[in-house]
C-alpha cells in the first residue's frame, strides 16, 4: 500500500531554514545556561583558597616569601588606576602611600616592602573563627574578617528597604490595579516601571546629596549616611519592582472574582482587600521576596547611602557596611589571589546562597503554607 | 402573612444604553414576592442586562447608562440616595460561571456574613450549616469545611455559590443562567433547590433553557432585541402566548 500513497508523503523533506533556526537557538540557550554555569564555577573556584585550610600566618607568611614567585596574574591589575607608575602586576610593587586611599587602615605588611619578612604577631585564631568575629578589617597587619557586622548591615539595609517598599509598593499596585481611573493607570503602571530601569547610581547620589541631608534634620541623626538613608535609597530601587509584580498578579486574578464579590455587597475597598489581595496572594510574596533579593544584592546605592562603616549595633541610625557594598567597595584594590580576595569571593557565595535559600523557601513552604491558609487547603 | 400578590419589583418604563447602544427599550414588568420568574431569549435580547440592572452590577461597564425606574418594595433603586453596596445586600446573585473564591468552603460562605459585621462563632457555624444544608450541599461537604472551595465539583461549586448568596439572606436572589455549565444531575438539583427557595425569595433567573423556564418558573417573560415581548404565567407563555415571536421561539421556528 505504501507505493501507492503520493510521493510527497513518503519523500521525508529536510526543511533546512528551519533546521539552522532551531539550531541557533539551541546553541544561544546553550551559551547562555553555560554562561552562567561559568560563572559559578569561577566564583566558587576564587572562594576555594579559603577550603585550603588557609591561616593568617600562612597568608602572611606567602606574601611575605612569595615576593620572588611567579604565581601572578598576567592581566588584572588592581591598582592600575590608582597607581599610574606601577605597569608591572606584582601586588609587591604597589607603592603603599597610593594603594587603598579610601580605607584608612594599616598597610598591610605584605605590601609595605618587598624586603626581610615582617615581624607579626601572627593571630592564633583559624580562618573561620576569623570570619565568625564581629571586626570587618581586612587590610592591615592583623586582618580581620569579621562577617558578623556585614551580615549585620545587610539585615538592616534590607529589613528598611522592606518595611518601606513592601506597603507602599502593594498598596500602589492594589490603587493602579482596582481604584484607579483607566487614564491615571495608564500614566502611573509605565512611570513606576520606568522607574525600576532607573540607573542605582542615579537613586545613590540623590540618597547621598539629598535624602541624607533632609534626613539628618528631620532626626537629627549623628550620622549622616546611615542604614535608614541606605533603606530608604534600597526601597527606591525596590519599589517599582514590587509594584509590577503585585499589579501583575492582581490583574490577573479573574475579574469574576470582583463581580461574586460586589454582587454579594461587599465595598469596592472591601472586595480588594478580603478577595483580590488574597487570591494575588502567592504573586504578592513573589514579588516582595524578589524585592529583598535585589535589595540583598543592591551594590551601588548601598555603597554609595549607607556610611559603609563596619558596625556591629541594633541602631538604624548607624551607619551600615553590605555584604554587596563590601566586595563593589574592596574588590577593585584587593590582591589577587591572597585571602582578603578569597574572602571577597566567599562573601559573593554566600549572597548567592542567601538569595538561593529566599527562593528555596518561597518555593517549598510560603507558597504552599500561606497559599492553604489563605485561600483553603 | 403578606398578601400573595404583593409586588416585590416594578420596572417601568426602563431603558438600558450601552454607550450609543439602547440594549433595553422601554421594560416594564411587576413581577411578585415568592414566585419564580424567567426570562428567556435568544443571546444578546437583553435578558441578562435586565437582570444585571436589577442589582445595578451594569454600573460597573463603563458607558451604561439608564432611564427609567426599577422600584423594589416602591423605592427606586437608582434614586441618587441608594447605597449600592446595602442594595446588593438584599438582592443576592448566582453567576452564569460559579466563581468560588479561592478560599476555603466555610469562608466561602461566611464572606458576606463578615462584610455585615460581626457575629458569634457558634452564629456563624449556624448560618453557615442552614445556608449549607439549604442549597442541598451540607450533606456533601460536611466534614471538610475548611478544604479549599476550589476543589469541589462544577455542580458543588454552583450550589456554594448559591449558599454563599443565601447566607446573607437577601429578599431577591438574581441567577444568570445558573446551570448552562452544569451537566443534568447537578441541574436537576439546581432546579430542586429553586422550587425549594422560593418559599422565602423572590427568584429570577436567566436561562437558555425554555424547558427549564417552564418546569421551574411561575412567571415567564420572553425578551427579543431589547424589548420585553412578553410577560405572563409561565402556563399560558408556553401553551398560548399572546405574540407570534413568542411562539415562533418556543416551538424553535426562530432565527
Amino acid at each position: 500500500m505504501a507505493s501507492e500513497l503520493p510521493s510527497t508523503l513518503t519523500k521525508r523533506t529536510i526543511r533546512w531554514g528551519e533546521w539552522l533556526a532551531e539550531t541557533a537557538i539551541k546553541v544561544v540557550a546553550g551559551t547562555s545556561v553555560l554562561l552562567i554555569l561559568l560563572i559559578f564555577i569561577f566564583v566558587f573556584r576564587e572562594a576555594a583558597g579559603l577550603f585550603s585550610g588557609k591561616t593568617i600566618e600562612s597568608e602572611n607568611a606567602r606574601h611575605t616569601t612569595s615576593a620572588t614567585s611567579d604565581n601572578k596574574p598576567e592581566e588584572y591589575n588592581p591598582d592600575a588606576g590608582a597607581d599610574s607608575t606601577s605597569t608591572a602586576p606584582s601586588e609587591e610593587s604597589t607603592s603603599p602611600d597610593v594603594y587603598n586611599p579610601e580605607i584608612e587602615e594599616i598597610i598591610s605588611p605584605s605590601e609595605s616592602t618587598t624586603s626581610a619578612p615582617v615581624e607579626i604577631p601572627a593571630e592564633k585564631r583559624t580562618i573561620w573563627e576569623n570570619l565568625m568575629s564581629n571586626v570587618w578589617q581586612p587590610v592591615g597587619e592583623n586582618p580581620k574578617f569579621g562577617m558578623q557586622s556585614l551580615f549585620i548591615g545587610t539585615a538592616k539595609a534590607t529589613f528598611i528597604a522592606v518595611l518601606i517598599s513592601a506597603p507602599l509598593g502593594i498598596l500602589a499596585a492594589v490603587y493602579s490595579a482596582f481604584f484607579a481611573k483607566k487614564w491615571l493607570r495608564e500614566i502611573i503602571k509605565p512611570t513606576v516601571e520606568i522607574l525600576a530601569g532607573f540607573p542605582s547610581v542615579v537613586v545613590g547620589f540623590f540618597c547621598l546629596m539629598i535624602v541624607a541631608s533632609l534626613m539628618q534634620s528631620l532626626f537629627g541623626t549623628e550620622y549622616r549616611l546611615n542604614a535608614l538613608v541606605g533603606g530608604f535609597g534600597l526601597a527606591v530601587a525596590i519599589i517599582p519592582i514590587i509594584f509590577t509584580i503585585t499589579d501583575d498578579a492582581l490583574t490577573s486574578v479573574p475579574k469574576s472574582y470582583r463581580e461574586a464579590s460586589l454582587a454579594l455587597g461587599a465595598s469596592e475597598w472591601e472586595t480588594a482587600f478580603k478577595v483580590m489581595l488574597p487570591a494575588a496572594l502567592p504573586g504578592v510574596f513573589a514579588a516582595v521576596l524578589l524585592g529583598v533579593g535585589r535589595a540583598f544584592g543592591e551594590t551601588m546605592i548601598a555603597l554609595m547611602a549607607t556610611g559603609n562603616a563596619a558596625i556591629v549595633s541594633a541602631s538604624f541610625t548607624e551607619p551600615v557596611r553590605t555584604l554587596a557594598a563590601t566586595i563593589g567597595a574592596e574588590m577593585g584594590e584587593v590582591i589577587w589571589g591572597s585571602l582578603h580576595y578569597n574572602i571577597l569571593f566567599f562573601l559573593g557565595i554566600v549572597l548567592f546562597i542567601i538569595s538561593f535559600c529566599i527562593n528555596l523557601v518561597t518555593e517549598l513552604y510560603v507558597k504552599k503554607k500561606l497559599t492553604k491558609k489563605f485561600q483553603g487547603g | 402573612m403578606a398578601k400573595d400578590i404583593s409586588i416585590k419589583m416594578r420596572t417601568d418604563n426602563f431603558n438600558a444604553y450601552y454607550g450609543k447602544k439602547h440594549a433595553l427599550q422601554n421594560v416594564s414588568t411587576e413581577i411578585q414576592a415568592n414566585k419564580v420568574v424567567a426570562f428567556i431569549g435568544p443571546s444578546g435580547c437583553g435578558k441578562s442586562t435586565y437582570l444585571r440592572s436589577m442589582n445595578r452590577m451594569n454600573d460597573l461597564i463603563e458607558g451604561f447608562h439608564i432611564d427609567g425606574t426599577i422600584e423594589i418594595d416602591g423605592l427606586n433603586i437608582y434614586d441618587k440616595e441608594v447605597d449600592v453596596v446595602q442594595l446588593r445586600n438584599r438582592i443576592g446573585m448566582v453567576f452564569q460561571k460559579s466563581i468560588p473564591f479561592p478560599k476555603s468552603i466555610y469562608e466561602n460562605v461566611a464572606f458576606g456574613l463578615r462584610l455585615n459585621g460581626k457575629r458569634s462563632k457558634s452564629e456563624m457555624d449556624g448560618i453557615i450549616e442552614e445556608s449549607l444544608k439549604r442549597s442541598a450541599l451540607w450533606e456533601e461537604i460536611k466534614d471538610r469545611l475548611q478544604d479549599s472551595a476550589m476543589g469541589l465539583s462544577g455542580g458543588q461549586q454552583q450550589r456554594l455559590c448559591i449558599a454563599r448568596a443565601i447566607a446573607v439572606n437577601p429578599e431577591i436572589l438574581l441567577m444568570d443562567e445558573p446551570c448552562s455549565a452544569l451537566d443534568p444531575i447537578s441541574t436537576a438539583k439546581i432546579e430542586e433547590l429553586i422550587a425549594e427557595l422560593k418559599k422565602d425569595y423572590t427568584i429570577i433567573i436567566v436561562t437558555h433553557n425554555m424547558q427549564q423556564a417552564a418546569r421551574v418558573s411561575d412567571f415567564t417573560g420572553f425578551f427579543y432585541m431589547g424589548n420585553m415581548v412578553e410577560f405572563d404565567r409561565t402556563r399560558t407563555i408556553f401553551t398560548s402566548p399572546s405574540k407570534k415571536e413568542t411562539e415562533d421561539y418556543i416551538t424553535g421556528r426562530f432565527g
